[in-house]
């Protein structure tokens, strides 16, 4: 603060501070206290809002337990977001190591850049992609018929099948980054040490690269967790009349209910049930918060 | 157990970039061999080869007699301790020694108790439970000195690993290290750029330059007999006088320089048409009012005198104005000169040698 004073003068600094609390007070905060104030009153027609019948309580959360499907639908939701975020670590971890430590550093930045070449197009324009690579008549069916690994076309798109695909491919980047940093992090000599010392490279991965990378591991997995428990695009697209996504559930309650009360309940209750999930797994794996933001 | 390391013609090329150049030595078994050059002369490279972290572009490795052409780092009978050390820091201190020992399949109470053993060692009784951020500089060494120790290996190679420690430590150290090979009769390949720890720990000293051995000796010869001007001016201080050799008389010659003519040893392959510098230890210089004749002599003027304890370094300057320095016993008997004193600096011609710039690449194949 001292530093932006002495750089820009009161005037200036004082403009800064405003802009970046407007955006944090008035964007991001308010928003989510207006919805938080919602999600505990009755959806009701305009005439009775105010009135007797408008009172705070628990109903609209109490709606979610009461309702079996819906739980069954956040159970599965948890459970195949885990399974991306575990598939995305066994995806981005080899990947990150040879990145980290074996590529020369000279040809590193350009495999930087054909990795976020992929992002430049929109997240709806890669559903639709898989949409079309996952079809029963689709390029990928086509091409494991051609090469002979399958003689029956694969129904890609059923159960969660394609959803976990697509949300691992939108992903994946979320964990590669943070394991690229934490593995990068870690001294070579390390590495040497180990093999010198006569260990074969998977124990060397399992007792000093891995430990060394876990904080780097837990901030990707809650990333990749997180976002992909809160995805509604690619669910909605890529996901078959047998898969719903607890995200989608709560667009119903806004959009198609038009129910913005007990669909704040259930957006509430998906932020507090996937921490409560992410700290117990932490705890777990004996990853503390702290190591995260590292 | 120990075994020797044989290098035959070994080259390693970086790109276009030569850092090892045919270099040949052959350290014996139980030995403590030091490699002392300055940074970038390739003495790393020479131990990650023996290592296994670099295969040599030309030559031969040898352990124990048995070619190590294709037998990875974690194949071979040598342990490395790294200039950092390259402790692991999430285990403990037990863990880290223990270390080789999981990796061979050793139980865990087996390990636990070859690292406490190991420990004692290296003088650091209770601290196996101890995490590796608990340690000092000088228990962090011990620690990778015990970690090394414990997968007995035939060979250990040691990357500066003294550099990081403050001087006091620095010197304990090294009569630590020393005693160590001898108890455990393991093979030492030490890699320094401080002449110091080199000439005082090794039993053998490789004096390396630009890639190329220049001489391998005890450590006596290497300073007392040096085989050219590099080996000379690395290893301790030296008077350097430029100019040309004059009449040569079977071992000496006259040397003409432009502070006088001098007569002086003539060091190996050195002919009248070398490249070469007259060297003069400043220990080797004395201080007189007037020299005898014939001696040889340059009249000098007193610049600074600098008490050190047990000598007295004493810097004259000759007709030329270049700073000649001679060092002298604190004899308390004796009179220090004082600076303004005009004097003369004196010395022997078997204790000053004529030395070639850069030397042919000598006999290196030299047996202690």
């Amino acid at each position: 603060m001292n530093d932006l004073l002495a750089r820009y003068g009161a005037a200036l600094t004082a403009l800064f501070a405003a802009l970046t609390a407007f955006w944090l007070l008035a964007l991001v905060v308010l928003p989510d206290l207006y919805l938080f104030e919602n999600s505990f009153r009755p959806y009701l027609p305009l005439a009775d809002m105010g009135g007797p019948k408008d009172f705070y309580s628990l109903n609209n959360y109490l709606t979610f337990f009461r309702s079996p499907i819906h739980i069954q639908v956040f159970v599965w939701t948890i459970v195949y977001s885990s399974v991306v975020t575990v598939l995305c670590f066994v995806i981005a971890y080899p990947l990150a190591y040879y990145l980290a430590k074996v590529a020369r550093s000279n040809v590193v930045p350009t495999l930087f850049l054909l990795l976020l070449i992929p992002l430049w197009v929109s997240e709806v324009l890669r559903a639709f992609a898989w949409f079309i690579i996952l079809a029963l008549k689709g390029p990928l069916n086509f091409a494991l018929l051609g090469i002979g690994i399958v003689d029956q076309p694969i129904r890609w798109m059923t159960g969660f099948r394609s959803v976990v695909i697509g949300l691992v491919y939108t992903y994946v980047l979320f964990m590669l980054f943070p394991l690229y940093n934490a593995i990068q992090s870690l001294d070579t000599n390390q590495i040497e040490a180990a093999e010198d010392l006569g260990s074969p490279w998977w124990r060397t991965h399992w007792r000093v690269i891995l430990p060394h990378a876990k904080p780097g591991i837990a901030s990707g997995s809650v990333m990749v967790f997180m976002l992909s428990a809160g995805s509604i695009l690619v669910p909605t697209l890529l996901a078959s009349t047998n898969s719903r996504w607890f995200t989608e559930i709560i667009q119903q309650w806004m959009f198609e209910s038009q129910d913005w009360n007990t669909g704040s309940a259930y957006a509430f209750l998906l932020l507090l049930l996937c921490t409560v999930f992410v700290s117990v797994v932490m705890r777990l794996f004996r990853v503390k918060l702290s190591d995260i933001a590292k | 157990m120990s075994a020797g390391v044989d290098l035959d013609v070994v080259s390693a090329d970086f790109g276009s970039f030569r850092a090892v150049d045919r270099v040949t030595v052959h350290i014996k078994p139980g030995e403590f061999f030091s490699f002392l050059g300055p940074s970038g002369c390739g003495k790393t490279t020479i131990l990650r080869m023996i290592s296994g972290f670099i295969r040599p572009s030309e030559g031969k490795i040898s352990i124990g007699g048995q070619d190590m052409r294709d037998i990875r780092p974690n194949q071979r009978p040598t342990a490395l301790i790294f200039q950092n050390l390259a402790l692991f820091p999430l285990m403990p201190v037990w863990e880290n020694i223990a270390f080789g020992l999981e990796v061979r399949g050793v139980d865990k109470k087996a390990r636990r108790a070859k690292a406490e053993e190991l420990l004692r060692l290296v003088d650091l009784p209770g601290a196996a439970d101890k995490a590796i951020g608990q340690l000092s500089g000088g228990q962090k060494q011990r620690v990778a000195i015990a970690r090394a120790l414990a997968v007995e290996p035939k060979v250990m190679l040691l990357d500066e690993p003294l550099s990081a420690l403050d001087l006091k430590l620095r010197q304990h150290m090294r009569a630590e290290l020393r005693a160590i090979q001898k108890r455990t009769n393991v093979t030492f390949i030490y890699i320094t750029h401080d002449q110091g720890e080199a000439l005082a720990m090794s039993d053998r000293v490789g004096v390396m330059s630009q890639g190329r051995l220049q001489q391998v000796a005890i450590p006596q010869e290497i300073y007392n007999n040096p085989t050219n001007g590099f080996v000379a001016s690395f290893v301790g201080e030296n008077n350097v006088f430029s100019g040309k050799i004059g009449t040569m008389n079977g071992k000496g010659a006259e040397f003409e320089t432009g502070a006088g003519t001098f007569k002086a040893l003539l060091g190996p392959g050195v002919t009248a048409s070398t490249n070469s510098k007259l060297y003069l230890r400043p220990e080797h210089a004395r201080l007189v009012a007037s020299p005898t004749n014939g001696e040889n002599a340059i009249p000098v003027e007193i610049a600074d005198v600098a008490f050190e304890g047990n000598f007295i370094s004493i810097q004259a300057r000759d007709a030329g104005g270049k700073i000649l320095v001679a060092e002298a016993r604190n004899d308390v008997r004796a009179a220090v000169p004082a600076p303004g004193e005009k004097m003369h600096l004196v010395f022997d011609p078997d204790r000053a040698i004529i030395l070639a710039d850069a030397g042919p690449v000598p006999d290196i194949d030299v047996v202690a």
